[in-house]
C-alpha cells in the first residue's frame, strides 16, 4: 500500500528532514519526492511505501497534521488510490 | 506514477471546492423481522439495524481520514415499514418509528429512512395504519424519515393516496408548529420511487434488494462550478464536455469509497447515485453553477435548459466512472439547502412554477420549499398531483417535499436548522383546485406504460 504526502506552506529550513524523520521512525520508506517553490511557497509531494509501517494510516494522518502545524505548513497523507481513481482509468 | 499537478488538482477540489462524498447509506432488509407481536418485531428490528450497521460510522470516518475525502453523512435505509410490519397486530406504528429512532441514535447516524409505504395503486390496511402514524411519528422522533410512493408510470396516480399525503403534510405541520413545521422536512411524496436511493428523506430499502447493501451518494456542485469558471464564455460543446469530465472524476472517488466501505463492512456494494446535492454553504450550490453558466439568477429564462444540460452531462460523465449507477441520479434543487436558490426566491426570480418546470428535465422535484401555513390542503394535493403527473408521463422519479410553515406568510423565513437550512416562504397559486382533486379515485396509467 502506498500513500501520498503533500506539503504546502511557506518555505523554511528542515521541512523535508522533519517529515522524513517522522516517516523513518515508523518504518515508512520514501519512494519518490517532487517539489516546487513558487514565490517562497513550498509545494511538495512524496510517494511513500506504507507496507512496512508500524502505525495505522489513519493515526499517521493525524500525526502528520500535527507535525505540519508545529512547523507552519499543511501536511496531508492520503491513500494513493484516491488519486489513481480520479486520474487513471 | 501520479504527477504533482494531478495530486494538487484533487486536493484543490477537496479543500477549495467542497468535494465530498455526501452519504454512505446502508440499506437493511427488515423482512426477516416479521412477527405478530409488535414488541418482538421492534426488538428484532432494533437488533438487526444495530448489528448490521454497528461499524458504519467508524468505517465511514476511517475511509474519510485515510483517503483525505470528507464523508459527510452515514445513514441507514430500511424496508418500507408498512410491508415489514404488516404481520404486527397493533393499532399504529408510532412505536416502530421510535424503535428506528433509537437504533439510529445507538449507531450514531443522523437519519434513518424507510417509514414508508408503496401505495401507487391501492392501500392495504397496514399501509393505511402507517399513513395515519406518519404525523405523530415525525413529531415524536428526531431521525426518522418517511416517504410514500403514490404514483408510477406503470400504475398511474392514486389520487386518494395523494389526498391523504396532503393531509399528512398538514397534520405534520400542525404537530410540529412550534418548530416551523419542520416535521415536513422529513416526509417525501414520490412518483416512481427508487429502491436504492441513498439520499434522505426519501431513502428506503426496496423489496427487490438483498439483505443489505451499500449505496453511496456523491456530490460536488462546487467542483463543477469551479471547473466552469475556467471555460467562461465558451460554447455549449465545451461547457458540456467540462461538466462531463468533472463528473467523471467526482464519481470515480465515490466509486472508490463505495467499494472500500462495502469491503470493510462485508456488505455488497449497491449503486452510486450521481446527484449534485447542494448544502447551505457558499461554494456548494447548484444555483451558483447556473449563474456560472450565464444566468443572472436561477429562474431567469434559460434556467430549464441550463439545468437540463447540467443534469445530462453529469450523468454522461458519471456513468462511465462507476460499475453500477442508480438511486435518483438527478441534480437536486432544494430551495432551503442552497443559498443561491434562497437568494433567487428573495430576488423574485424563482417561483414554484419555474421549479416545477425544472423538475421536468432534471431533478427529483419540488424539494424543501416552504409555503404559507394556511395553504389549503386541496392546494397541496394539486401541487403533488402536478408533480406526480410529470413523473408518470416522463417515466422519471419526481417528488414533493413541501412545508406549509405554521404561522408564516409569503416572504417570511422558515428556519429548519442544520442540514435542512432555511427557506423563504413562497407563494402557492391562490386559485382553487378543490373540485378537481376531490374527485378521488385513480388516474389510469399512461398509454406509453404498455410496452409489452
Amino acid at each position: 500500500m502506498r500513500g501520498i504526502v503533500t506539503v504546502l506552506g511557506k518555505d523554511s529550513v528542515g521541512i523535508i528532514a522533519k517529515i522524513c524523520t517522522y516517516m523513518s521512525e515508523r518504518g515508512v520508506n520514501v519512494l519518490d519526492i517532487a517539489q516546487t517553490i513558487v514565490a517562497g511557497y513550498f509545494n511538495m509531494m512524496m510517494v511513500v511505501d506504507l507496507s512496512g509501517s508500524s502505525e495505522p494510516l489513519a493515526s499517521m494522518v493525524v500525526g502528520l497534521e500535527t507535525l505540519g502545524r508545529d512547523i507552519g505548513v499543511v501536511v496531508r497523507l492520503q491513500h494513493e488510490d484516491i488519486f489513481n481513481a480520479m486520474h487513471r482509468i | 506514477m501520479i504527477s504533482i499537478y494531478e495530486v494538487q488538482e484533487t486536493i484543490r477540489m477537496i479543500s477549495e471546492a467542497n468535494l465530498d462524498v455526501r452519504t454512505i447509506t446502508m440499506g437493511i432488509s427488515l423482512l426477516d423481522c416479521a412477527d405478530n407481536s409488535p414488541e418482538a418485531f421492534c426488538a428484532k428490528v432494533y437488533d438487526k439495524i444495530v448489528r448490521k450497521a454497528e461499524h458504519l460510522v467508524r468505517v465511514g470516518d476511517d475511509i474519510s481520514r485515510e483517503y483525505g475525502i470528507p464523508v459527510v453523512n452515514k445513514r441507514v435505509s430500511v424496508t418500507p415499514v408498512a410491508i415489514a410490519a404488516a404481520g404486527c397486530k397493533c393499532g399504529d406504528y408510532v412505536e416502530i418509528a421510535r424503535t428506528l429512532d433509537r437504533a439510529a441514535s445507538t449507531i450514531g447516524i443522523n437519519f434513518i429512512g424507510g417509514f414508508s409505504a408503496l401505495v401507487q395503486k391501492g392501500l392495504t390496511p397496514e399501509d393505511g395504519k402507517l399513513m395515519d402514524s406518519i404525523p405523530p411519528a415525525l413529531a415524536l422522533t428526531e431521525r426518522v424519515c418517511s416517504s410514500l410512493n403514490v404514483a408510477s408510470t406503470r400504475s398511474g396516480i392514486n389520487v386518494n393516496a395523494v389526498n391523504r399525503a396532503a393531509r399528512i403534510i398538514k397534520d405534520t405541520a400542525a404537530l410540529t408548529s412550534g418548530r416551523n413545521s419542520d416535521g415536513c422536512t422529513k416526509f417525501v411524496v414520490f412518483c416512481n420511487a427508487v429502491d436504492d436511493n441513498p439520499f434522505m428523506a426519501g431513502a428506503f430499502h426496496g423489496v427487490g434488494e438483498g439483505d443489505a447493501s451499500i449505496n453511496v451518494g456523491v456530490s460536488g456542485p462546487g467542483v463543477v462550478k469551479s471547473a466552469l469558471e475556467s471555460v467562461r464564455g465558451a460554447d455549449f460543446e465545451t461547457l458540456c464536455e467540462t461538466v462531463k469530465r468533472t463528473a467523471f472524476k467526482i464519481t470515480r472517488v465515490g466509486q472508490l469509497v463505495a467499494q472500500e466501505a462495502a469491503r470493510r463492512l462485508h456488505i455488497p456494494f449497491g449503486v452510486i447515485d450521481l446527484s449534485l446535492a447542494p448544502t447551505p454553504s457558499i461554494g456548494d450550490s447548484v444555483a451558483e453553477i447556473l449563474q456560472e453558466m450565464g444566468l443572472e439568477q436561477p429562474g431567469a429564462p434559460g434556467t430549464t435548459a441550463a439545468i437540463a444540460i447540467l443534469n445530462d452531462s453529469v450523468k454522461k460523465g458519471g456513468v462511465m466512472a462507476s460499475s453500477y449507477v442508480g438511486g435518483l441520479s438527478g441534480a437536486f434543487i432544494p430551495v432551503s439547502e442552497d443559498h443561491g436558490m434562497i437568494e433567487a426566491v428573495q430576488a423574485g426570480a424563482l417561483s414554484l412554477e419555474k421549479l416545477e418546470a425544472m423538475s421536468c428535465v432534471c431533478s427529483v422535484g419540488l424539494d424543501m420549499i416552504a409555503i404559507p401555513g394556511d395553504t389549503p390542503v386541496d392546494t397541496i394535493s394539486g401541487i403533488i398531483m402536478d408533480e406526480m403527473a410529470i413523473g408518470m408521463i416522463n417515466n422519471k422519479t419526481t417528488a414533493v417535499r413541501i412545508i406549509p410553515a405554521a404561522g408564516k406568510k409569503i416572504g417570511d423565513m422558515a428556519e429548519f436548522g442544520g442540514l435542512m437550512g432555511a427557506s423563504p416562504v413562497m407563494e402557492a397559486n391562490k386559485f382553487s383546485c378543490a373540485d378537481f382533486v376531490r374527485r378521488g379515485g385513480r388516474i389510469p396509467a399512461p398509454i406509453h406504460s404498455f410496452r409489452n
